[in-house]
């Protein structure tokens, strides 16, 4: 059975670190950087386990900031 | 042009000249003494030939409001209410001029303040001429002295809300707005098309934005310097208009050793008066200001140069008399005010007798 | 397979609203109004209205609604925007007509023009977000403010006994015949986000068709008035504001 494979980009500039979109991905593939800040001083969202992503695009419809760009394909 | 003559009262005539104007949209509340506007326009059914928007809404913060919306798609709106009335709308008529939006309010005044009175007065003018609202504004304010001018003034103020991009008021007084007088009304003019509008307004929020750039029509600027230069341009406006569209009626001022200053129905009073002096022998003139902004300061200043005195007849306690010591240049100048309040309106011989107090220096 | 070979064109199953220009929203962390933005800047753009539609913006946190959908838009004095609409969309009436309100916008100041707005039955679509909470102004009481919330104003809580009920406008509304479509909704996980953006589609067709007046409330967050992160005002909204503010469709009349 064909699996969902998927990958994200994001705006990390526009990005206001607000976390949910880390909250809202069932498996675990985002994170706010712990340490690093974007040039309006928030911890952006970045990818930590990309091969996790399975474009469900559960983060992007939740990001407040419109950041998140989901491409998605079917392997 | 027809020439047909009718009879009507100045509220009704408003009413019927909108129509005929070509307006889009009336949103009024009702108070006396100007509800005969809304009532004719719902009798006349103008939505049925013209395609007018007629709608009676829930008070006149409401009114001032739809008047504000319909304004901001380009079309020609207008609301006419009542000085507590009046008061209400402030703030949307503040937005108004704050967001260069052509509309027209009409003002059909009573006496105040506070809930104070249905009978007749100018106790508005200050309310009208001096901003009103909050912010530095002004309203293009028409004062009609008879019926005709309560028809005529519709079709002006919009052409010259239209043309500077600004409120216009017809300040009128209830005895305008409830007298029966002979009228003769304008020619049914087409209301404006979607293409014309688009033309003529392009600022306006249509919704139709294709070819063109969103447009957002909005007071508000927080950027200081924006802001700054937002007001500059509206100042710039009241210059021109300042400059261009100053209105009087003047009636045997050329010999005047005595100028009357009245506006509205008060100053067809003071015409009687007037001409029961010029029988007697006393030169009297009069000057009747038809925009009561912008005020016809040099036209008053030019008049009384040759005069000895001024009296300023209002329905109030003395508000354009500020104007017109403004506008003479001798600070020694004897300017004596003669009001009546509560919605009394003088007759011609109390007039005579404050005339006659003036030239006798009587206090 | 490499993440270069899923990132492409044809691939992509979810971008930025076109009709959300590249503007930054000035909303805080975490607001609820970005979500709501999108969410209307997307069904504008599907329903093939972005020539044919204009917006009211409020006086709140979503004044500069304006800034960010590129629509035509009217930006109302406090309270007013359903004035506004009614006239904007009776002179207009082929346009998608709609508001977009805060609850003290839409349910304290403008309660008059929400109410006779609605019982009209303006074809117009508002959209109303209700976080409880004043938050433009620094997070003071709204009409909609839990009993027990503390607020800038209620510092203690609110206290009915001194500020009164907080008021469901919504289901006022849904008793008023001018209404046809009155919902509830929410944009705290993915699917409330779907339900929601279902539910403005309903409430501008109904608007472009003049079936009548829709209102679409959200339950928003304030997590800089509710001193919480975005996360857990999302847990407290579902834990606390749902609980007055049941989600769901309080009225539906089909064609």
């Amino acid at each position: 059975m064909p699996k969902p494979k998927g990958a994200v980009i994001i705006d990390t500039e526009r990005c206001k670190g607000c976390d949910l979109c880390v909250v809202a991905c069932p498996t675990d593939c985002l994170e706010l950087q712990k340490k690093e800040v974007n040039n309006r001083g928030y911890r952006f969202a970045h990818v930590i386990a990309p091969e996790n992503c399975i474009g469900c695009a559960s983060c992007a419809l939740v990001c407040p900031d419109a950041c998140i760009e989901v491409f998605k394909v079917m392997i | 042009m027809s020439q047909e003559v009718k009879l009507m009262k100045g509220n009704e005539a408003i009413a019927h000249a909108a129509i005929l104007y070509g307006v889009d949209g009336y949103f009024g509340y009702p108070i006396t003494p100007q509800s005969e506007v809304l009532e004719t326009l719902e009798a006349e059914m103008p939505w049925k030939t013209t395609g007018m928007v007629v709608l009676q809404a829930e008070s006149e913060v409401s009114s001032i409001n739809m008047v504000y919306g319909g304004a901001a798609t380009g079309k020609a709106v207008m609301t006419s209410s009542s000085s507590p009335g009046i008061s209400l709308m402030q703030e949307g008529i503040s937005y108004l001029a704050a967001s260069e939006l052509p509309a027209l309010i009409v003002n059909v005044m009573r006496g105040g303040p506070g809930l104070g009175t249905i009978h007749p007065s100018q106790s508005d003018y200050f309310q009208a001429t001096k901003g009103g609202g909050h912010g530095d504004y002004h309203l293009i304010v028409l004062a009609p002295s008879s019926v005709q001018e309560m028809a005529d003034f519709v079709g002006l103020g919009f052409d010259l809300a239209f043309k500077y991009r600004t409120p216009a008021m017809i300040l009128a007084d209830g005895v305008v707005g409830q007298m029966m007088e002979k009228v003769v009304l304008p020619e049914q003019r087409p209301r404006r098309t979607e293409e014309q509008i688009a033309r003529e307004c392009p600022w306006a929020a249509t919704g139709h934005s294709k070819g063109r750039k969103p447009n957002v029509v909005t007071s508000l600027e927080l950027d200081s310097a924006l802001m700054e230069k937002n007001n500059e341009r509206f100042q710039e406006t009241y210059r021109l208009i300042e400059k261009n569209e100053v209105r009087y009626q003047a009636y045997h001022i050329e010999d005047a050793e005595y100028l009357v200053v009245a506006f509205g129905s008060i100053a067809r009073i003071c015409l009687k008066a007037i001409e029961d002096a010029r029988e007697k022998g006393i030169k009297v003139g009069l000057i009747r200001p038809i925009t009561l902004w912008p005020f016809p300061y040099d036209a008053i200043r030019e008049a009384s140069r040759h005069t000895k005195g001024i009296l300023v007849v209002e329905l109030n306690a003395g508000q354009m008399i500020e104007d017109v010591r403004l506008a003479v240049a001798d600070p020694t100048m004897d300017i004596r005010h003669f009001g009546r309040m509560g919605g009394i309106v003088p007759n011609p011989s109390e007039i005579s007798a404050a005339l006659n107090r003036l030239m006798n220096h009587e206090s | 397979m490499d993440i270069q070979d899923i990132i492409k064109p044809e691939n992509k199953v979810y971008s930025s609203p076109r009709l959300l220009n590249d503007s930054t929203m000035h909303y805080c962390p975490g607001c609820s109004h970005g979500v709501v933005h999108k969410l209307v800047a997307e069904v504008i753009d599907e329903m093939g209205l972005e020539h044919n539609a204009i917006g009211i913006a409020p006086v709140g946190c979503a004044v500069f609604a304006y800034k960010y959908i590129d629509v035509d838009w009217i930006e109302a004095a406090h309270g007013r925007a359903p004035a506004l609409a009614t006239a904007a969309k009776r002179l207009n009436p082929d346009r998608l007509v709609f508001t977009y309100q805060g609850d003290g916008d839409f349910a304290a100041i403008g309660t008059a023009e929400s109410i006779h707005a609605a019982n009209r039955g303006e074809n117009i679509a508002i959209i109303f977000i209700n976080n409880g909470i004043y938050g433009m102004t620094g997070g003071q009481m709204a009409p909609t403010t839990l009993e027990g919330m503390k607020t800038a104003t209620t510092p203690y809580g609110r206290n009915v006994e001194l500020n009164g009920y907080p008021l469901d406008i919504t289901k006022l509304l849904a008793q008023l015949d001018g209404t046809c479509y009155v919902t509830r909704q929410s944009v705290h996980k993915p699917a409330a986000v779907r339900q929601a953006k279902k539910a403005i589609r309903r409430a501008f067709e109904n608007s472009v068709n003049r079936r009548g007046c829709s209102v679409v409330e959200i339950l928003g967050t304030c997590s800089s008035g509710w001193k919480m992160t975005p996360h857990q005002s999302n847990l407290w909204m579902e834990e606390h504001m749902k609980e007055k503010y049941p989600v769901g469709d309080l009225k539906n009349i089909e064609e």
